[in-house]
């Protein structure tokens, strides 16, 4: 336990390489568990309809069990099942698997949009706040207020920019605005993990960039910004979450058709008659997620050397 | 006090590591004895393997005269590491009386003993404070308060000067051998410092690595400890006697023979 | 001295320069309210409704308060079981991350179905079900989190399991769940809001918005949003303030 080693220098940030196959052992290990607790999930769902009250219940006087009749939960494999019957009674409509993979498709690449914009605005304001204090005592307070606050509140409003605002030669179009909100709700975590990041350099590294009489800017791309990977990366994942969660929340209030958002609004109005077929729409939203959070692993991995070696950030 | 006969212990792995083998060695009840070796000389395990923190893979140890586990489970030693292991959220005063509060004495009473012992080591007014307020040698100090909160018999020290100035070890070191010679308390200290070792002890055991075995025992007798102890020639002579024994060889002493 | 003016200065500043040069910009480019109406505007239409304001705000407020707490109590509860019980931690901890990546919110149309339309519980649920999966991982992280120093000492106190528990493991979580807390008072505020533009009752914030706003009352829907914030800071400072009295050792340094 002598203190030297604990000391990550610039060179402790940029070793590191793990042996892949141990990492790649515990990913299938967890993946394994998650199958399981989703497993224990539908189990517990199927228990409550079972011994659940069909018209819902009270505990206390408060009604807070929920109907277990069919109509209100269906079975998991009524579910399973509706993915592959038609969306609609209409003789050439397609399966309800392909109407809810093209509406996550198309979510994808609004949330997709949106984070590219929350993560360039997000890592200019971390690397502008790091540069300029002014900028740091003035902006922080209002970047960590603007997450305390329902702001995405303001999705409906944004709305009504659709095609009513011309920048340029550019019509705004509806999907811009849910991009926009997706990116509002991205760039808080890009922006404070990349200034945390940007200060991680500990004090003799920077010292001993200044004795190289680095500029800024070499600085800034041979040591910070290596050094901010560890932060960035899970302020990313949270990113990619928000940003998901913006687009379906944007898709909603504004509107816009051919979201998986507003797929879960359309078919929970057919809940009454076809209760499974909004749980097909929310299947899609969560493998939505999950397809994001598993991009974002992915770029986790390509940048595994700049993980400080043996620990996690 | 201690008697330990013929301890091993091996580490389990992909490959076996020995940390410690054929240990034999007594440690009288009122004697300050110092375990000093290279890095992985297994002193801190020799240590842990006295207070029953790990278990031995062989041989036997008996403190206090009973088991390792029975003198643990009875609370015959204080123990001290070489991080204070305070907790944040406790003040002062009540990471000194946490091991009091474990025996169940009620407030009043392990209050008082907290406040006699920080007197003790220098640091009534800090009663309140917390320990991210103090420097890391009065922490270290705490630590050695709550250590002696039971009035053990036997304390077990794992380099608790190891982190701290020059300086501030010298003045700890007085008075730890002041308060274990006014309390007549038995002391195993690990350290890898030559001259602490000399300073504090009535005998050096020094170990060498791979395997951690003991190589030599050097008798100090330096008698009682003042501020003038550490530039007198016999303790200059022992510094070098403890260094050669490290490096594997031994000195004939002039005086004696 | 100069330190502290600028810390509070530079953001009022900042504030009021921000809405300064709003108000300009609407002005001087005769920006339509739609696509942004001016602070002076909205500060009226705030002043004006502020009866029906704090009532909605009250009912949202009270929505993400029920979700809040429960979600919280249930999320350290299962943290405490996950750390005592190998298999439960196995199952809920890839199971937290998963459900962290999916839009939780999206749940909200469902629960309406499954309880009736004139009930508050299907967006308390919602808030609860968001809430408890930041609470448990913290917490989680917290009572996993345990110094090996810490745990030696115990040890030579000859210590039993709940004994450490009490002594090291909760108070040494204590910081995380607060920290988690502080994340969740945000996140419950938001959900109660956004749960409400799924439909169900019409009778909160969110429902004003969306009202607000479909009848193109635009500074008015803003008063709402600026209301709905108000109420998520009133939530974070309550969280950080229950946070520094829970954990004095933390903000004494």
């Amino acid at each position: 336990m002598t203190g030297v080693a604990a000391e990550p220098g610039p060179a402790a940030v940029l070793v590191g390489d793990r042996p892949a196959a141990p990492r790649a052992r515990a990913t299938l290990a967890r993946a394994g568990w998650l199958v399981a607790s989703l497993l224990v999930v539908c189990a517990l769902w199927e228990a409550y309809k079972l011994v659940g009250p069909a018209d819902g219940g009270s505990v206390l006087g408060a009604r807070l069990l929920p109907r277990s009749d069919d109509a209100s939960m269906p079975h998991v494999w009524q579910v399973l099942e509706r993915f592959g019957r038609p969306e609609s009674a209409a003789g050439d409509s397609s399966s309800v698997l392909v109407a809810v993979l093209e509406a996550v498709w198309f979510t994808f690449r609004v949330a997709m949009a949106g984070l590219l914009l929350g993560v360039l605005v997000g890592i200019g304001l971390g690397v502008l706040m790091d540069r300029f204090t002014v900028a740091e005592r003035g902006l922080l307070p209002y970047v960590v207020l603007s997450q305390t606050v329902p702001l995405v509140a303001l999705a409906p409003l944004v709305v009504g920019w659709g095609g009513r605002l011309q920048i340029g030669d550019v019509t705004w179009r509806p999907w811009m605005s849910v991009a926009v909100i997706a990116g509002y709700l991205a760039f808080f975590p890009v922006a404070v993990g990349t200034l945390r990041g940007l200060r991680s350099p500990a004090a003799h590294s920077v010292e001993l960039m200044r004795s190289f009489n680095a500029s800024w800017r070499q600085s800034l791309l041979r040591l910070k910004l290596p050094a901010s990977v560890p932060y960035l990366v899970p302020a990313l994942r949270l990113a990619a979450a928000s940003a998901v969660v913006g687009a379906i929340v944007a898709e909603i209030s504004t509107g816009i058709r051919g979201g998986i958002g507003r797929l879960v609004i359309e078919y929970s109005r057919e809940a009454t008659s076809d209760p499974a077929k909004v749980w097909t729409a929310f299947t899609g939203a969560a493998l939505l997620g999950l397809v994001v959070a598993g991009l974002v692993s992915l770029l986790d991995g390509a940048l595994a050397r700049y993980r400080p070696a043996g620990g996690q950030a | 006090m201690i008697e330990l006969a013929g301890i091993g212990k091996t580490f389990r792995g992909r490959t076996d590591v020995v940390a410690l083998t054929g240990i034999d060695l007594t440690v009288a009840a009122g004697e300050f004895v110092t375990f000093i070796g290279p890095s992985g000389c297994g002193k801190s395990t020799l240590l842990r393997v006295v207070a029953d923190l790990t278990d031995p893979t062989a041989g036997t140890v008996t403190v206090n005269g009973k088991t390792a586990r029975q003198a643990r489970l009875d609370q015959d030693y204080g123990i001290a590491f070489q991080q204070s292991g305070l907790m944040d959220w406790r003040t002062v005063a009540r990471n000194v009386e946490l091991p009091l509060e474990l025996r169940g004495w009620d407030r009043r009473r392990r209050r008082d003993r907290a406040l006699e012992l920080l007197e003790l080591v220098g640091l009534a007014e800090f009663a309140g404070s917390r320990p991210a307020e103090l420097s890391g040698g009065m922490q270290q100090r705490v630590a050695i308060a709550r250590a002696l909160a039971t009035d053990p018999k036997l304390l077990l020290m794992d380099e608790p000067f190891g982190a701290l100035d020059e300086m501030t070890r010298e003045r700890l070191q007085a008075e730890l051998t002041r308060i274990a010679r006014e309390s007549g308390t038995t002391v195993a200290f690990v350290t890898h410092s030559i001259p602490e070792a000399v300073y504090l002890s009535d005998r050096v055991v020094v170990m060498s690595a791979r395997p951690g075995r003991i190589a030599a025992v050097v008798d100090v007798g330096l008698g009682e400890r003042t501020d003038d102890t550490r530039e007198a020639p016999e303790f200059f002579a022992r510094v070098t006697e403890v260094r050669e024994a490290l490096r594997g060889r031994t000195v004939v002493r002039a005086e004696e023979r | 001295m100069n330190t502290r003016a600028a810390r509070i200065g530079l953001p009022v500043l900042a504030g009021v320069l921000f809405l300064l040069g709003w108000e300009l910009l609407v002005v001087a480019n005769d920006i339509k309210p739609y696509l942004l109406p001016k602070p002076s505007a909205i500060w009226a239409q705030l002043t004006r409704n502020i009866d029906d304001i704090l009532t909605t705000s009250a009912r949202t407020g009270t929505n993400a308060l029920v979700g809040l707490v429960v979600g919280a109590v249930a999320g350290i509860l299962a943290a405490l079981v996950a750390s005592r019980f190998r298999v439960v931690d196995s199952l809920l901890v890839p199971l937290a991350a998963a459900v962290n990546a999916m839009p939780i919110i999206a749940l909200a149309p469902i629960f309406n179905t499954m309880f009736s339309t004139t009930s508050a519980v299907p967006r308390r649920l919602v808030v609860t079900l968001v809430v408890f999966f930041p609470l448990f991982v913290n917490a989680l992280r917290g009572l996993r989190q345990v110094e090996p120093i810490h745990r030696e000492l115990l040890d030579s106190y000859a210590a039993g399991g709940w004994t450490f528990a009490r002594k090291v493991r909760v108070p040494g979580a204590l910081p995380f769940v607060f920290t988690g807390l502080r994340l969740a008072a945000s996140l419950a505020v938001i959900a109660a809001v956004v749960a409400e533009y799924f439909g169900g009752l019409q009778n909160g914030l969110g429902t004003r918005i969306t009202s607000a706003a479909s009848n193109t009352a635009y500074p008015r829907a803003w008063a709402y949003v600026a209301a709905a914030c108000a109420l998520g800071l009133v939530f974070y400072l309550a969280a950080t303030a229950l946070e520094r009295l829970a954990t004095p050792w933390r903000t004494s340094r």
